[in-house]
């Protein structure tokens, strides 16, 4: 017997397939069967009325801490905190303890994910052993078990020999992408915020904004050479959106990624010296914020990811100088974005749900990110109006270090299926 | 009309940045007053008996720990020294634990030195006692600021309209930022000179002017602030050496020529003598340094006294607003 769902009434919208307009999806043995008209019984049937059915969203950027640092996250509560945002795929990075730098590892995360049974949990394996930046790591043994890319995250790759080495080789597989963390080590010292103004007067060290461009300029050469395909992680200087936007219109292989805190926050945040607030790279301003988003307007920026960064309330209530960076936000991403780029008309409905679900799907090379008949459905049902107030007591994910606490945000998310399964409803949680 | 009485409102102080030029008049003009209780045989005040003062030090200090030590014994307050030199991580125990074991114990002032800026603002957000600010990492170091604007108050009588030079390493001073705080709202005009490298990001949004070049401004000066290289905050090597640095921004007898004869020369101690001024410069007399770590006393005392009256008075709103709200 087939195992039918039917999602009825729903306003879906499917950039890929061109489809902004109301209409039911069917799907059957989970895999979409048809987006239209027809209303065929069903096992289960999810009244859609008023809601938005969108393609599974995706989030090529998240650290779930397992394995090392459990007590921050675990495969299992980031899988659940991704499907309560409306996520049905995300990446794990791999600066874990020990780092994901072989296939064994690879292996294992992919097996605590499906375990989890939430989201899809995809991984990039690290570009250098230990991610120490000098020995190649195995990266062909990760690449067949299933790694989707590479990188070093949590640093850059500091040398450019190794770095065009990683590009060169990682060259000969197929549908795999070098990821890299655009920060050189000798220009941002030992910084914690921003370099400019703030970070004089709160007499903190700061990290020019050149130790993110300087890199990027330099990989912008290296991929020239090797023809490599490039993506870079939470772009976060005007610069470097210039810098994007010239490689692109030169043809080169290159996408990238935005952070929802390098759109919604700049360093004045951190005049309190709130850790929450610290996170790497840094918050800018305001002039960065807004090349960012004239970016993403002209479709410079190929996708969204929350670089979902957890840590303990005792790591963060430390003193600026020496708390981690990063900064917990899978779960109410998706209302970040809706109020930053939807809301001010940056971009529309189809434009957000086409950099959240299908230009991600095709920088790690999955077959996702559509309602096309035939692919896995993996759907994110949401109430585009529904208020809500961001509550990190509430959040499935095992940190709380989110500035966005409090916060007035719209679109909540009502179902995220995955692979025809509700793995997340709004009314049973 | 009549002017409206001064009331000091804050319980702590964690930097001048946030003061208006009033609060910093009323903190030195209360300094003036405790001038004289170190001239008394017997040197103490019953002020602050029965307050307990805790110096909480994460940095090596003795003048300012010491010049804090003798203001709270001054004014007959208990004082707990407490210093730790290891910084907190995750794993022991963090500033917080430190901070709020000692408020168990019932203290009412934190004395705090710290090498990671905004330290005293963290703590005084998670703590109830009030917070004095020993200075953070290159953030501030208010009563060092305070002492120098007092110091040169007391010998010209105000800072309007007098040209000072603060020279040398301003990006990892607090010194500096609490002093341009200090002399710029008392109406000075503030020049920073050092190289390039040893100036702070975007120094050019704060009120100064700046140089390069120590001779083209040493002649038009009324003072001149030589701050301490610190060679423990650096990376890498800022300059190319010592030598090359004494060259051109050491306070040389021969820079000493081309001064104001009546040039106030300072330094926040401890001094490099030979790098940042030669020691005839230091002793000669033109130097006031000795004069500061007097005049820290005095003005740390009124410090105390009045972080103490800001606590009362808010010890007070919140008993008067309890009785009415129990009635």
């Amino acid at each position: 017997m087939s195992k039918t769902l039917l999602i009825k009434n729903g306003h879906v919208i499917d950039p890929a397939n061109k489809i902004n307009q109301k209409a039911h999806v069917y799907a059957v043995d989970g895999k979409i069967a048809e987006v239209g008209k027809i209303e065929p019984k069903a096992d289960l049937v999810i009244d859609a009325a008023g809601r938005f059915v969108l393609p599974g969203l995706i989030d090529i950027h998240v650290h779930f801490r397992e394995p090392g640092d459990e007590e921050e996250e675990t495969i299992a509560s980031g899988s659940a905190a991704a499907v309560a945002g409306g996520f049905t795929s995300v990446v794990c990075m791999p600066n874990t303890d020990p780092a994901i730098d072989d296939a064994t590892s690879v292996e294992y995360i992919h097996r605590m994910g499906r375990q989890a049974r939430k989201t899809h949990v995809y991984v990039m394996g690290a570009i250098t052993k230990d991610r120490a930046g000098e020995q190649l790591s195995e990266m062909g043994f990760m690449v067949q078990a299933g790694a989707v890319g590479f990188t070093d995250d949590g640093s850059g790759v500091q040398n450019p020999a190794v770095m065009l080495r990683a590009l060169k080789y990682a060259s000969m597989f197929k549908n795999i992408v070098i990821s890299q963390h655009c920060q050189d080590n000798w220009l941002a010292g030992n910084g914690v915020m921003n370099s400019g103004y703030n970070s004089t007067v709160l007499g903190l060290p700061g990290i020019d904004p050149l130790a993110e461009e300087m890199m990027l300029w330099r990989d912008i050469q290296l991929v020239r050479k090797t023809n490599m395909r490039y993506h870079v992680q939470h772009v976060s200087t005007a610069r470097c959106a210039e810098l994007i936007r010239q490689a692109k219109k030169e043809g080169l292989p290159i996408t990238c990624e935005v952070a929802p805190h390098h759109l919604l926050l700049t360093d004045d945040s951190c005049c309190d010296y709130d850790t929450n607030y610290k996170v790497n790279p840094p918050l800018r301003t305001d002039a960065d914020i807004k090349a960012i988003k004239q970016a993403i307007k002209d479709g410079i920026i190929d996708t969204l990811a929350s670089d979902h960064a957890p840590h303990l309330k005792s790591e963060k209530e430390l003193e600026f100088l020496t708390a981690p960076f990063g900064i917990a936000s899978l779960e109410c991403a998706l209302g970040l974005y809706i109020k930053v780029l939807i809301e001010p008309k940056i971009i529309d409905w189809p434009q957000l749900v086409s950099i959240m679900a299908e230009r991600p799907a095709k920088i790690i090379s999955v077959d996702k990110g559509t309602l096309g008949k035939g692919k896995q459905a993996d759907i994110t049902i949401i109430d585009p109006d529904g208020e809500y107030r961001v509550d990190v007591n509430k959040f499935r994910s095992k940190s709380k270090n989110c500035p966005y606490d409090g916060w007035k945000l719209k679109g909540k998310v009502e179902y995220t299926i995955v692979g025809g399964e509700i793995r997340y409803s709004a009314q049973e949680s | 009309m009549k002017k409206k009485e001064f009331i000091w409102k804050r319980r702590h102080l964690l930097g001048l940045r946030g003061l208006s030029r009033e609060e910093i008049e009323h903190i030195l003009n209360t300094a003036k007053g405790f001038e004289e209780i170190s001239t008394r045989s017997v040197k103490k005040a019953p002020t602050l008996r029965g307050k307990v003062i805790v110096n909480l030090f994460f940095e090596d200090s003795t003048r300012t720990r010491n010049s804090f030590t003798l203001a709270a014994n001054r004014l007959s307050a208990d004082v707990i020294e407490f210093t730790e030199k290891v910084s907190s991580t995750s794993k022991g125990e963090t500033l917080l634990d430190t901070a709020k074991n000692l408020e168990a114990m019932g203290i009412d002032i934190v004395v705090i030195r710290h090498s990671a800026g905004g330290v005293p603002k963290f703590l005084s957000r998670n703590i109830d006692a009030s917070v004095v600010n020993a200075g953070d990492g290159f953030c501030e170091h208010p009563t060092q600021g305070l002492l120098d604007v007092y110091t040169i108050r007391k010998i010209r009588g105000s800072l309007e309209g007098l040209k000072i030079a603060i020279v040398g390493d301003i990006a990892h001073s607090r010194v500096a930022r609490s002093d341009i705080y200090a002399m710029t709202k008392l109406g000075a005009e503030v020049i920073l000179v050092g190289p390039p490298t040893l100036m702070p990001a975007k120094v050019e949004r704060l009120p100064v002017k700046i140089s390069y070049s120590l001779d083209d401004v040493i002649g038009q000066l009324d003072v001149i602030n030589m701050l301490r290289i610190q060679f423990e905050r650096m990376g890498s090597n800022p300059f190319p050496s010592t030598k090359e640095y004494s060259h051109y921004f050491g306070l040389t007898v021969e820079r000493m020529k081309k001064v104001k004869k009546d040039i106030l020369v300072m330094h926040p101690g401890p001094i490099n003598r030979g790098l940042e001024m030669e020691s005839e410069v230091a002793d000669g007399p033109n130097s006031v340094i000795l004069q500061q770590v007097t005049n820290g006393l005095a003005v740390r005392m009124a410090v105390l006294f009045l972080v103490n009256q800001g606590a009362m008075l808010r010890q007070e709103i919140k008993d008067k607003r309890e009785r009415l709200e129990g009635q």
